[in-house]
């Protein structure tokens, strides 16, 4: 495992996969959860890459996937009911569905960690924040009680946490909300993992204390240079932090593209409705817009573009064919870095 | 917590004066009389019964004689008198108690140890064959009554089998409370189970779980510390106010066993209309299951540290 010094000012950049690639790369994963109802499936032929250093948001409503192609990385699904009929997920090059369970849990927490939404619910109620903190050492690194709790206090002063000594021994529900979601980031990077997943961790928290989440979470992973997947559906949130977005959509991305270039100019009606139902001061006064509908049941996609019934722009070609990713291109046909866009009419849609 | 101790001692005392209340006016209420059960059917005469209730000071008024043994317990200590022997009432719980002691105390292990481990397997695998297999089993012992369950126990393995002995000869002899002690559980064992199995099966699905697993810590650790820790909550409580019911004795199972017990005691007081040994003995079993229960609620909070007590 790479580790870098604690004293170390400046870290430099980890080098990447063992063949040259990116830190994290998911290629067609598909989800499906076996219920009695039917087969939903979740994922449905997901990609994408996260290189260390980076930070990837994927955005998306509700039940869109995003989290559970998360819990699959982490290897924390629910199996049964939970089944990945196929697709790879290929961490420093090796493929980890391919690994042993054991394999697999050694790399859980130590080098890939995750950071969950609620963190009240999130953190075991009955056990102190300073144990909880501490197994993170013991499990890992067989250090002794005594060890692993001064390490939880150096923890909870990075994290910020002020009289982390005093509180060290303070149970999860004695903390507040913020409080609370830096225990949750300081436990993820205990071991200083290569890679972060952080499930819509500033869902529950008020504004203020989003953005102090944020600060800190951008900070840390600035200084261990670590890859990170950022899990939201706050638009506002991602535009900060994030280098690159993925849109998702009933179990497939819709839309990936560079985090100004997608703010800009959406290339898919989708992601072009999450951007006109954020409230805007200088529309006050005028109605919200809102995609109309609901998101699909998983149990029966539409066919074609699983979004064709709440498109604006539906024709009949999206309710017969399922649009591949398109590589987006600028109006003369030089192609723009990193963007993709799984509409039938990208271009009406960027550049109309 | 000291003041919630001392509230909670406080509480005792009305607790206390209701329930020796309410035994002894019940008795009161019972028909026939212990002077002159000593006598069975010759019957004494009119003089010596009327000098003989005098003496115990059962020609009083109900609340006079309720009054007259309060004042004995709480300044002499005094639990008052078994009338057949003449031997205070405390004596005859020295007698009786080590063994209900023995019996429950085997009886709490099996409830404890079986239940949680079989709650367990059931609660982790819910909706399972294993699982549906606990549930059957543990419905089909609440439902069939001790007494029932007790003779089944003796015909199969004390007569048929000739592994056990059928009744209790030696109350200091472990291997024969073994019988009596599994009948005695049986019904608490299920209840704990069942009680452990949907603790268990709630608390699996939690987020702290996940987080658990999220954290890489092996399988042991998930279940044994984070899973545990909070599904023992509920049954901790059961067990320790069960463990006040237990040392209360156990009237059917000593009855069928054979067993000179706390339950045998207070029947025997019972069929001959010994109030004042009904009402001392039932006060001390008042004052056990009032101390069991405030352990337990103390317990509680050692256990959840989300509850404090002010």
């Amino acid at each position: 495992m790479t580790t870098i010094e604690e004293t170390t000012p400046v870290p430099s950049p980890r080098d990447a996969g063992a063949d040259g690639g990116p830190l994290l790369d998911v290629r067609d994963l598909h989800v499906e959860f076996h219920t009695r109802e039917g087969v939903v499936k979740a994922v449905n032929g997901v990609n994408y890459s996260v290189a260390a250093g980076e930070t990837l948001a994927v955005l998306g409503e509700s039940g869109s996937g995003k989290s559970v192609t998360a819990q699959a990385i982490m290897g924390i699904l629910d199996m049964p009911p939970g089944k990945i009929p196929q697709g790879e997920i290929r961490f420093r090059g090796q493929d980890m569905l391919a690994m042993s369970a054991e394999e697999r849990r050694k790399i859980r927490g130590s080098r890939i960690a995750m950071i969950f939404q609620d963190a009240l619910s999130s953190l075991n109620p009955v056990l102190t924040v300073g144990y909880q903190l501490g197994e993170m050492f013991r499990v890992h690194q067989g250090m002794s009680k005594k060890d692993a709790k001064a390490k939880a206090i150096e923890l909870m002063d990075r994290v910020k946490i002020p009289a982390a000594a005093a509180r060290v021994n303070d149970y999860p529900h004695q903390f507040s909300g913020g409080m609370r979601q830096r225990i949750m980031i300081a436990m993820a990077l205990a071991l200083e993992p290569e890679l972060i997943i952080a499930d819509e961790p500033t869902t529950a928290l008020d504004v203020t204390v989003q953005a102090q989440v944020m600060d800190l979470l951008a900070e840390l992973q600035r200084e261990f240079n670590m890859g990170l997947i950022l899990i939201t559906h706050d638009l506002g949130v991602v535009a900060d932090v994030a280098d690159k977005i993925a849109v998702m959509y009933a179990g497939r991305i819709v839309e990936q593209a560079p985090v100004h270039e997608l703010y800009k100019r959406p290339a898919h009606p989708y992601t072009r409705g999450l951007l006109d139902s954020i409230p805007r001061l200088d529309q006050k006064g005028q109605e919200l817009y809102a995609i109309k509908g609901l998101p699909p049941n998983l149990l029966r996609v539409p066919s074609g573009c699983a979004f064709n019934p709440r498109c604006p722009k539906a024709q009949d070609i999206c309710t017969t064919e399922i649009p591949r990713l398109f590589p987006v291109t600028e109006q003369d046909g030089t192609p723009v870095t990193g963007r993709t866009s799984a509409c039938h009419f990208w271009k009406e849609t960027i550049h109309g | 917590m000291g003041r919630y101790v001392a509230r909670r001692l406080l509480q005792m005392i009305p607790v206390f004066i209701g329930t020796t209340l309410l035994i002894f006016l019940m008795v009161y209420a019972l028909p026939g009389d212990p002077v002159r059960g000593l006598f069975g059917d010759k019957g004494a005469s009119p003089a010596v019964l009327r000098s003989l209730r005098h003496e115990y000071g059962l020609d009083k008024p109900v609340l006079v004689q309720y009054w007259d043994y309060m004042r004995g317990m709480i300044l002499h200590f005094d639990f008052g008198t078994q009338v057949a022997s003449g031997r205070p009432v405390t004596d005859i719980l020295g007698d009786a108690f080590p063994v209900t002691l023995r019996l429950a105390g085997m009886a709490f292990v099996f409830e404890a140890v079986l239940g949680i481990v079989l709650g367990i397997i059931s609660g982790m695998r819910a909706g399972k064959a294993v699982d549906t297999v606990i549930l059957v089993v543990t419905l089909l012992l609440i439902s069939i009554p001790i007494f029932v369950l007790g003779y089944i126990f003796q015909t199969v393995f004390a007569f048929k089998l000739n592994l056990l002995d059928p009744s209790v000869s030696d109350a200091t002899d472990y291997s024969q409370l073994l019988m009596p002690a599994i009948v005695l559980a049986s019904v608490s064992l299920a209840y704990v189970a069942r009680l452990t199995r949907t603790s268990v099966a709630e608390n699996l699905r939690a987020d702290y779980m996940r987080t658990a697993i999220a954290k890489g810590l092996p399988r042991r650790r998930v279940v044994g510390v984070h899973l545990m820790r909070n599904s023992l909550i509920p049954v901790v409580t059961f067990l320790g106010t069960d463990l006040g019911a237990l040392m209360g004795g156990a009237i059917v199972t000593e009855g069928i066993f054979n067993i000179h017990g706390v339950g045998g005691t207070i029947y025997q007081a019972i069929i001959r209309r010994e109030g004042t040994t009904l009402v001392g003995l039932v006060t001390i079993l008042v004052l056990v299951y009032l101390f069991c229960s405030l352990i337990v609620d103390l317990l509680y909070a050692v256990l959840d540290p989300r509850i404090r007590y002010a």
